[in-house]
């Protein structure tokens, strides 16, 4: 297996050998990377090459579902994630979806808050008006949404409630985004405006990005994983795998030749 | 049906007026005949709603069960087959089994008398509700999406705060659209209720002392009514069509309005 693993020091997160199975077929196999704070690190590959997947571990999400087996290591701060408890880890992970899914019955308010209010913390109004201003402000959505704070937050177009998401997944102040393709459900142009929050974010947060668009991965990330066939093929700096590409299906795949 | 019912209930409304359906009293006695509405009208929405709360606590955390925690599994598949088998078994094998296994028991509990009356009449109609309340919400919670119920998880809820304030908010309205479609079964079923109810024409006064519901009362004397009796007796059918003529749509007009 060719692995090529970017010195990186102090990373955000370190994933050690990671395989995860379903069923005993593997969707990821032996995966070693580190993540670098502060950057936004693309996770590219074909349709199947196990990109969800091993976003989905790094928030323990994939254990919702039966007959998953994970091997390896992920270490946060020293401590392996699969030793520590959902909840905590999650706290530290946020995560944004495929199609935004903001809680049809909460207002765009309580979205905002909803992980304070799931984890039981009673905040003071004061408290989180604070944090709802700072979140939608943080996601540029402060301006358009502030007079409809109350009213449900499934109104908003595709766009804004996406943005919306981004919000509620800040709110917590977690170290790391994850974000599996949060902009394949979005137009052209709620899409650009979804990259620049990124290249935005990355000065407070690790984000790790999964997406299936060649051109996105190249605009807005520093960082790059391509993986095929549960492998990661090719990890390093994104401006020189798109002109430098090591491995021959890297090179295949971002000249179009399968995917 | 509408018009055979109306032209048949005319004698009695002329007699009785709005009395009909305010009166207690129902003395068929010739010379002196009076008939109110009252004690049926009563002893329908007082079993028909006890039957609603006693059986509210098992269906619903069967459907929970079902939708929810063993979703897609064997066990869920087999207990929502003996659900629906419930469904199935006609009202008089019901009957039979009240009267022969049920009132003892409340003899024995010491609930007064033979057994008979509004309690028991209320349990054996919460057993037979239990199927039509378990389906309809457990179809209802199932259908509540997935990446809701991630969004939830990834902001560190347990499982049973992703049930509180995700998967129940999101299905109330069905849920609650369910139950009302149950209460409207349990308003018009006849047989079981007639054999355990004990049938005495009168405003119950203890919910442990008998009484009789619209359709039970129709059910046992419309064969020798004649003339008035007659006449109220299709007047109550008519009462008993539009009460559960209302409650059927308001259940389907909130559940048409979910999907």
């Amino acid at each position: 297996m060719t692995q090529t693993i970017a010195e990186i020091k102090n990373p955000a997160l370190s994933i050690r050998d990671l395989s995860i199975a379903y069923d005993k077929n593997y969707a990821v196999k032996n995966v070693t990377v580190d993540i670098k704070k502060n950057t936004v690190t693309a996770i590219m590959g074909p349709s199947g090459c196990g990109k969800s997947t091993l976003l989905r571990a790094l928030n323990r999400m994939h254990e919702l579902y039966e007959n998953i087996t994970t091997e390896g290591k992920v270490l946060l701060h020293e401590e392996n994630i699969y030793d520590m408890s959902t909840i905590k880890l999650r706290r530290q992970m946020g995560m944004v979806f495929q199609r935004p899914n903001p809680f049809p019955t909460m207002s765009i308010f309580d979205n905002v808050i909803a992980g304070y209010k799931l984890n039981g913390n009673s905040l003071k109004k004061k408290e989180k008006d604070e944090i709802v201003e700072r979140s939608l402000r943080d996601v540029a959505l402060w301006d358009e949404v502030k007079d409809s704070l109350h009213k449900k937050g499934t109104f908003l177009s595709g766009g804004q409630q996406q943005r919306l998401c981004i919000a509620r997944a800040l709110a917590f102040g977690p170290e790391i985004i994850l974000m599996d393709e949060p902009t394949s459900a979005l137009d052209p142009i709620a899409t650009s405006k979804v990259e620049d929050l990124l290249v935005k974010l990355k000065e407070h947060y690790t984000i790790i990005l999964v997406t299936h668009n060649m051109s996105q991965a190249a605009r807005i990330s520093d960082y790059s994983l391509f993986m095929y066939l549960g492998e990661l093929v090719e990890y390093g700096k994104t401006k020189n795998m798109f002109t430098n590409p090591k491995d021959p299906r890297t090179e295949q795949y971002l000249t179009g030749k399968f995917g | 049906m509408v018009f055979s019912l109306v032209g048949g209930a005319i004698p009695s409304f002329k007699a009785f007026g709005l009395k009909f359906i305010v009166s207690g009293d129902w003395d068929p006695t010739e010379g002196r005949e009076v008939y109110g509405a009252l004690p049926f009208i009563a002893g329908t929405l007082l079993t028909s709603f006890a039957a609603l709360l006693i059986s509210l606590p098992l269906s619903f955390s069967t459907s929970l069960f079902l939708g929810e925690y063993y979703k897609g599994t064997r066990v869920a598949r087999i207990l929502g087959m003996l659900v629906d088998l419930l469904a199935g078994i006609p009202s008089i094998v019901y009957g039979l089994w009240g009267f022969y296994v049920l009132r003892p028991l409340m003899i024995d509990l010491g609930f007064g008398g033979q057994g008979f009356g509004i309690f028991t009449a209320s349990l054996i109609l919460a057993i037979m509700i239990i199927p039509y309340a378990t389906s309809l919400s457990n179809e209802i919670i199932a259908m509540v999406p997935n990446d809701l119920k991630e969004a939830a998880y990834s902001l560190g809820a347990t499982r049973l705060e992703v049930i509180q304030t995700v998967t129940i908010p999101t299905a109330r309205s069905g849920i609650v659209a369910g139950y009302i479609l149950s209460f409207g079964r349990a308003l018009g079923e006849t047989m079981a209720v007639t054999m355990l109810i004990g049938n005495t024409n009168r405003v119950p006064d203890s919910f442990f002392g008998t009484g009789n519901t619209m359709a039970s009362v129709i059910a046992n004397q419309f064969g020798e009514a004649d003339g008035l009796k007659l006449s109220s007796l299709i007047a109550i059918g008519l009462l008993l069509f539009l009460i559960t003529g209302i409650v059927n749509g308001v259940g389907k007009l909130i559940i048409k309005k979910m999907t």
